[in-house]
């Protein structure tokens, strides 16, 4: 049983704006039969101020894909066109409560019908969807689904391992082909990724050995011949959130002012090559 | 909405009511009587007697002899115990078949043991979800250790013609294994008069708590322990008796040997009169596997163009418990294994409903589903963007095949 939120309930069983707006302005089509969800979306929209004035949709999906649609005709509606444009599956989740892990898929459809409708009113093409496999390479072959897609909600909701790829995207959810290949895109989009203004991107995100190799090779490249070249030395013992530990070695274990050492070079280098947030610590 | 004030359940082969019978004769070992069976002493000793009934009950209810019964904990705990130990008794053979329709207690021993380097075979069904006879014939060869193929199906209820499957696995000289989880107490079973090799219960499908099952082992049939520790079990499986549990199963199945009349009268009947109501009530319907072979407290039935978590969410508004196929149901993204398995069409498979039922329902509990359930594929229906599609051409080949 799935542990919906009261919100997605009452969404659910009392879904707001059903149907099929008359000539509308704009639709929004994502999903088929086959994968188990679709979503249609109508919009009205106002030439003159560009504010969406009208939405309606027609979702076939489980509950939490219903809730998510339905919730994002409210969302939406009054909206700027521009504003509306920049609705991510998060703003959808944020309006719901929350959603199970493996639902997210649901949130990110409405997302993508949302973006479609837009593109279909400006005359562009769908940012997902039908033309989806002239803007990235088909990953997924069960679900449809691109590499750049896959990139933009690894992104977007700072997702980190295959399994909130599938959660989120379908990707790999079937066959698991394609999973290798994911793990592929995943570890491109944080390779090296600096960290993020907000202090929440980056390093905090990295998976565990990827903090460790890039620790390990700014200590290698950057730390220890300065230290070597005094007789000392230092050592990688622990990684804990943004905390890393270190143990002093050669000279170092024995000088009186090696917490300078620890605070100047090794944490002001690993700040400068790595993430602003790191602290470091020593470990005896 | 409004609720009747009560649980309708209609899920009878995920879990049934521990019959109150059964938790009557249970009470005593979870009080008073807490000895070890393996005890010198009296106070342990009386308890072995109570499991030494008990077994006597299972046994009868297959028609086999007490020896012949293994304690264990679960159905899954039988169906491994049985394909580990036929693979045992069975070297240097290398090869197994199992049908694609099996539980996964089966189908994932199957996948794991195709790993470690075994040659695992799955049987096809057809649309109807009948086994593929002839490929069973043209696969089992003398490198065949083993065929497991289920008694029943717990999705779609089909009865598998086991003896038959059984006599060719012999006939290359391997072993035959199946299922019957979901047949123990629904179908009459004659063991002494199939050659059956092995067989899996389980004690919580026929009104006995969850955490014991059985493996029957016909007299004669090598045997390797699955669980290896002490002497119980004839070490055949060790471990302390669940000692309430085995008792409340050894009732259970007193009970259901009374009573198997029942269930292919009554519970049929009711099947049957729900089953109707809704085709007749709702259009764009089909039920799922062999309808000429089927277990006669389940019925799986597609409703086409909606989803089937929605339907069971909206269910479960009004008390009604029942089950699906659905991908979402499970969050494993795809319709369950059975239905891709037997070809249901997305269309169908997504909105599949699985209603299986016990001798505790009741008519008015039929027809109260047969009254909410329509309206509520309606509502979905018109929420669904495919609905007024339906007639287009992608879904031609795909639609309505009503049975």
């Amino acid at each position: 049983m799935w542990n919906y939120t009261e919100k997605v309930m009452d969404h659910f069983l009392h879904p707001r704006n059903v149907g099929e707006l008359e000539n509308p302005d704009a639709v929004g089509e994502v999903g088929n039969i086959t994968c188990g969800d679709a979503l249609r979306l109508t919009l009205k929209i106002d030439k003159a101020s560009g504010t969406i004035t009208d939405a309606k949709f027609q979702t076939f999906g489980c509950a939490s894909a219903i809730a998510s649609s339905s919730v994002l005709t409210e969302l939406v509606k009054g909206m700027k066109l521009e504003d509306a444009a920049k609705i991510t599956n998060k703003g959808i989740v944020d309006m719901l409560g929350e959603l199970p892990e493996e639902k997210m898929h649901c949130s990110v459809m409405g997302m993508e019908a949302l973006q479609a409708a837009i593109a279909n009113y400006r005359g562009e093409k769908s940012p997902a969807g039908k033309d989806e496999s002239e803007e990235g390479r088909l990953v997924c072959k069960c679900f449809g689904v691109t590499d750049a897609k896959i990139r933009k909600v690894a992104i977007e909701n700072r997702l980190h391992s295959v399994e909130d790829i599938t959660n989120y995207t379908k990707a790999g959810g079937a066959c698991g082909a394609c999973l290798d290949e994911i793990q592929e895109i995943l570890d491109e989009v944080w390779k090296g990724k600096p960290c993020a203004t907000d202090g929440r991107g980056g390093f905090v995100c990295m998976t565990v050995v990827q903090k460790i190799m890039r620790i390990q090779e700014v200590l290698d490249k950057e730390i220890k011949p300065h230290l070597q070249n005094d007789g000392g030395n230092v050592e990688l013992v622990d990684i804990q959130g943004a905390k890393v530990l270190v143990r002093m070695q050669g000279r170092c274990s024995s000088c009186p002012v090696s917490h300078l050492t620890l605070k100047n070079t090794i944490e002001a280098k690993l700040r400068e090559f790595i993430c602003p947030e790191i602290t470091v610590e020593e470990v005896k | 909405m409004k609720s009747i004030g009560k649980v309708i359940y209609c899920d009878n082969n995920a879990t049934t009511q521990v019959a109150p019978e059964v938790f009557e004769a249970m009470k005593p070992f979870l009080t008073d009587l807490y000895g070890n069976p393996s005890s010198i002493h009296h106070f342990g000793g009386q308890v072995q007697r109570e499991i030494d009934r008990a077994r006597a009950s299972v046994a009868g209810l297959l028609g086999a002899s007490d020896t012949e019964i293994i304690f264990t904990s679960c159905g899954t705990e039988s169906d491994n115990a049985a394909i580990f130990s036929a693979l045992r008794v069975m070297e240097p053979r290398k090869k197994l078949l199992i049908s694609k329709v099996e539980h996964p207690a089966v189908l994932n021993v199957g996948k794991e043991l195709s790993r470690r380097g075994y040659e695992v075979v799955e049987i096809p069904v057809d649309g109807l979800g009948r086994i593929d006879m002839d490929f069973i014939a043209k696969n089992v060869d003398s490198n065949t250790a083993l065929v497991s193929a289920m008694w029943a199906n717990n999705e779609i209820g089909n009865i598998y013609p086991v003896e038959e499957i059984c006599r060719i696995a012999h006939s290359r000289g391997a072993l035959f294994h199946t299922d019957a989880v979901q047949v123990a107490g629904k179908i009459p079973i004659d063991l002494s008069k199939m050659p059956v090799d092995m067989l899996s219960m389980s004690g919580h499908k026929l009104h006995a708590p969850k955490g014991v099952g059985a493996l029957y082992v016909r007299r004669g049939v090598r045997f390797k322990p699955f669980i290896i520790g002490g002497h119980q079990e004839r070490g055949r499986r060790a471990g302390t008796e669940n000692v309430a549990s085995i008792v409340g199963f050894g009732r259970a199945c007193e009970l259901a040997a009374e009573k198997i009349g029942e269930e292919r009268d009554k519970v049929a009947r009711l099947r049957d009169r729900l089953e109707r109501k809704l085709l007749a009530s709702v259009e764009c319907t089909r039920v799922n596997g062999d309808i000429s072979s089927r277990l006669p407290n389940t019925s799986n039935i597609s409703f086409e163009f909606v989803e089937g978590e929605a339907i069971l969410l909206m269910l479960n508004q009004m008390g009604i418990c029942a089950s699906s196929g659905s991908a979402c149901t499970s969050g494993s993204l795809e319709p369950s294994h059975v239905l891709r398995a037997i070809g249901v069409p997305y269309t169908a498979a997504h909105g599949s409903l699985r209603f299986s039922l016990s001798r505790y329902n009741s008519e008015e509990e039929m027809d109260f589903i047969a009254e909410k359930l329509p309206p509520i594929i309606k509502m979905l229906r018109e929420i669904s963007p495919y609905w007024r599609k339906k007639h287009d051409p992608i879904f031609r080949i795909r639609t309505c095949t009503a049975p």
